[in-house]
């Protein structure tokens, strides 16, 4: 070497800054994109942030604690793993009465799945039984994993697709008095192991189709395994999934599956799907987040899909999508999409995936989750873009934790071991070390991120009092006491099902819109509101399913901030047809049904 | 990770060969190597999780080491050995974020500069970076913890290429005796632990580990001279690694060539020096001191 002391030192300097440099990054990132009150009181709250929520759920009257699958005792050894879903939770109006229900599934062999009526008192009650979809839980049936309501013969009442690991079944509702079974003239195959199914009406033809994801392969009984190799091939470019369903409505109680006709071919794992117009062309395009890989998005071309991941740039990096959420977070006119994945500090950094549409012709994202700070979730699960406190803006409320059991000892090295390996040994479940009663990623602090409409997001989470530290699933978004604020419904594996109930500041406004289709299908699914005011844009679509597992409330909550002036909603349905609305005044519910 | 010893032939050597031989024998052959299994990992198996980190990483160690090489040797270094660990960087390292792949590849490089001894460096350079920022940035790096692509045919090409180009070095010798430690010492360990055998057999078939394997741990410049101390030394790192690896450590073989590969140059420069003191001719004694 050949200079002296002096440049001897000041490179030391150099180097000893660069080794500080990462403290000095993790102080500024906390302090930007972290709230740094704690714990406040619902006041406080309000106070500071303009909203807060109470959990009800034992006022309302709801008990429930969902019960985590029991299956092959092969699997014994990493049954938390492997039995890890279940929880879902999807909103509906089964009854028409115009306040929204709870429909929550359970996964234990012989458990009951319940569907909490509203009382409009602030309590529910559990009316699954008498109404016939409780017991779908039988042996031999395989267990629920999830639900999507869907008008499918337009007769004006919700039906039931219940998704399952074993016999997908679907219900007719009877005029809100009751459902019945008609899985068999549905022509649903024998056995699907899904965790994500939607809603769409693919081809705009007033009828509503039926999309199904599926995760483990549909020849896997996972009661009765022939052997144990049915784990994925690949921790990232797994395709021994199971295969995709799209169940086109021949408008007959009958359902033909077309999915390889219509473009849809893949056997990656599904694990969350949500459909809208992304590409404003009037038929609604299918994103697909898949575990153990890259994320697949179908562009509708008038009724045929193709795939558009990569040229689109959502599908090229590989991680373990467990979440579809759109949302139109710059008030633009323009749905974002939301992807949850995998963070654990010191071990994998995926990071969640906010896809925002660039400015264009052509249909191309951008991952902003990190400059917007929606990056680290954790083991993230579902999540809902919602304007929490009605500033105009859509926050985001995210679910997380995987499976929490020692407090001190944790899975993840065991986990990280295998998952590196090769897929001969990662694909086959008996080269996994057992569990024995460890976590992984369990105990997680949840997110709610709320936006600044500056282009930042901060988690309040702990200081709107969402404290709980459940393995949350699945959460849907309702205005279940129809106040004009959005509450929240979490569904939380192996846990009870928490009702977050949203106290929102009155300065704030807001407006709602329930769509009624008539020559479109009858859910108005696929319909889509612009709505303009002080200046803003904002655009929401009826969606059959968003988020993991679960489906929000089918009317569009939208928040407005203080002394709003609206201008005008645009409604586009389906059909094609453009309606305008205008004269609207804030804090309503508008009803609108398609002008024939 | 840092350049194999394959390097240009020494002046005054026989004439010079054909040139598909020299550019095999070249220094390049390493950064090609590297070069190919990265563009093979991506293409086939979209391993980075985008070209525009990598090429951070890439770039920032090439001027860091121009930059540094310039100030502290007076000249203009090669840069395939910053190449080769700005890609191993890009590679190795898993963020969502930019700034640790500029940051690791800075750290790697200026490591080769300030912690010396003797006119050597201690650390492996990327071992060092990534070493650090694992443990000073864990909630925002992670290593590469993923396999690429579902069969054993990526993986064979790459271990017959690496094999080949390591033997041609003469440094075959040193990724063999740490397989053999690593399989010899997972079985124990399953035997301990009660895991499946091949739970623990499991990280050798990954990605991290065939660069490792291959770059890290046979980088001459932070490798012994002898080939019994090299080899010496592959089974210590597999050793603490087997002991790492026990303590539930994810990241036990780069932190084990981490503590392992500075003591083990410390000892040979130790050896050497009174080896030389030992061989070194006694002065005389002057007559008159004789008396």
């Amino acid at each position: 070497m050949k200079r002296g002391p002096v440049a001897h030192i000041v490179l030391w300097v150099f180097f000893l800054g660069m080794l500080a440099m990462p403290a000095i990054m993790r102080r500024l990132s906390s302090q930007r994109r972290t709230a740094q009150a704690g714990e406040l009181s619902c006041q406080s709250a309000l106070a500071r942030y303009g909203f807060c929520f109470q959990e009800v759920s034992q006022q309302a009257g709801i008990h429930f604690v969902h019960e985590a699958p029991v299956l092959d005792p092969k699997l014994a050894g990493i049954m938390p793993e492997v039995a890890s879903m279940g929880a879902s939770v999807s909103i509906v109006d089964y009854n028409r009465d115009g306040w929204p229900d709870i429909y929550v599934t359970n996964s234990r062999t012989g458990s009951m799945n319940h569907l909490y009526r509203n009382n409009h008192d602030g309590t529910f009650t559990d009316v699954a039984p008498e109404m016939g979809i409780a017991d779908v839980n039988k042996p031999g049936t395989g267990v629920s994993m999830g639900a999507v309501w869907g008008d499918y013969d337009n007769d004006g009442y919700e039906d039931l697709f219940l998704i399952k690991w074993g016999k997908p079944m679907l219900f007719h509702n009877d005029h809100g008095q009751g459902f019945t079974d008609v899985t068999a003239q549905a022509g649903l195959p024998a056995w699907i192991n899904a965790n994500t199914a939607t809603w769409l009406d693919y081809d705009d033809d007033g009828k509503l189709d039926l999309f199904v994801g599926g995760y483990y392969p549909e020849d896997v009984n996972l009661w009765h395994l022939k052997n144990t190799r049915m784990m994925p091939d690949s921790f990232e470019y797994a395709d021994n999934g199971g295969r995709k369903y799209l169940f086109h409505n021949l408008g007959n109680g009958h359902f033909e599956e077309v999915s390889e006709k219509a473009g849809i071919k893949s056997r990656r794992w599904a694990l969350a799907c949500a459909a809208a117009d992304l590409e404003g062309t009037g038929y609604p395009d299918l994103f697909v987040a898949n575990d153990y890989g890259v994320s697949e998005l179908y562009l509708n071309d008038h009724g045929h899909f193709h795939e558009a991941g990569q040229e689109t740039g959502v599908g090229f990096a590989p991680k373990s999508g467990m979440n579809a959420a759109f949302g139109d977070i710059f008030d633009q006119g323009k749905y974002s999409i939301y992807v949850s994945n995998i963070s654990e500090e010191g071990v994998l950094i995926q990071g969640n995936n906010l896809w925002v549409p660039q400015d264009g012709k052509t249909l191309h994202y951008d991952n902003l989750a990190r400059d917007l700070g929606v990056e680290l979730g954790g083991w993230s699960f579902g999540a809902q873009f919602g304007d929490l406190n009605n500033d105009g803006n859509l926050d985001l409320f995210l679910e997380n934790g995987y499976i929490s059991a020692s407090k001190t000892r944790s899975y993840w090295y065991d986990f990280s071991k295998v998952a590196g390996g090769n897929s001969s040994i990662i694909s086959d479940a008996s080269h996994w070390p057992a569990f024995d009663g460890r976590s992984l990623s369990g105990y997680q602090q949840k997110k709610v991120w709320i936006n600044d409409g500056a282009g930042k997001f901060i988690d309040v989470a702990q200081a709107v009092g969402v404290t709980d530290r459940y393995d949350g699933r699945a959460i849907a978004l309702a205005d279940l006491w129809n106040t004009g604020a959005l509450d929240a419904v979490v569904a939380n594996q192996g846990g009870p099902l928490l009702i977050y109930k949203n106290v929102v500041a009155p300065e704030n406004d807001w407006i709602e819109f329930l769509l009624e289709g008539t020559k479109s299908n009858r859910s108005a699914i696929g319909a889509q509101v612009t709505l303009y005011w002080d200046g803003k844009e904002q655009v929401q679509a009826v969606m059959g399913a968003s988020g993991f597992a679960s489906e929000n409330a089918r009317r569009l909550h939208f928040g407005l901030g203080k002394n709003p002036e609206i201008e005008k909603a645009v409604i586009r349905w389906p059909s094609g047809i453009v309606q305008r609305l205008e004269n609207l005044t804030p804090n309503q519910l508008v009803r609108v049904k398609e002008p024939s | 990770m840092n350049l194999p010893a394959i390097t240009a032939p020494p002046a005054g050597a026989p004439p010079r060969p054909v040139l598909w031989k020299r550019v095999l024998d070249s220094r390049f052959m390493p950064p090609v190597f590297i070069t190919l299994i990265l563009l093979a990992g991506n293409l086939s198996f979209g391993i980075l999780e985008s070209y525009q980190k990598t090429l951070l990483a890439i770039v920032t160690a090439i001027v860091a080491e121009m930059a540094l090489g310039r100030i502290f040797l007076g000249k203009w270094p090669h840069p395939s050995s910053a190449y080769i660990t700005g890609i191993s960087v890009g590679i190795l390292l898993r963020s969502p974020a930019f700034w640790p792949f500029a940051l690791c590849a800075a750290l790697s490089i200026t490591s080769k500069y300030a912690v010396r001894l003797r006119g050597r460096h201690l650390f492996n350079p990327s071992n060092f970076g990534i070493c650090a920022l694992l443990f000073l940035a864990s909630e925002s790096v992670a290593g590469l913890s993923i396999q690429w692509g579902n069969n054993f045919a990526a993986l064979i090409v790459i271990w017959i290429l690496g094999s080949l180009i390591l033997w041609r070095a003469k440094r075959f010798q040193i990724t063999a005796t740490y397989v053999v430690s690593f399989f010899l010492l997972a079985l124990l360990r399953a035997h301990i632990t009660g895991d499946p055998w091949q739970s623990e057999v499991a990280p050798i078939t990954g990605p991290m580990y065939q660069l490792f394997m291959f770059f890290m741990i046979t980088d001459p410049k932070t490798t012994l001279k002898s080939r019994k101390g090299q080899c010496a030394v592959a089974v210590a790192v597999a050793v603490v690694e087997f002991l790492m690896r026990l303590d539930q450590s994810v990241y036990a073989p780069l932190y084990a060539l981490f503590v392992v590969g500075p003591p083990a140059l410390l000892i040979e420069m130790w050896i050497d020096a009174r080896r030389k003191r030992r061989l070194a001719p006694v002065p005389q004694l002057r007559p008159e001191m004789a008396q």
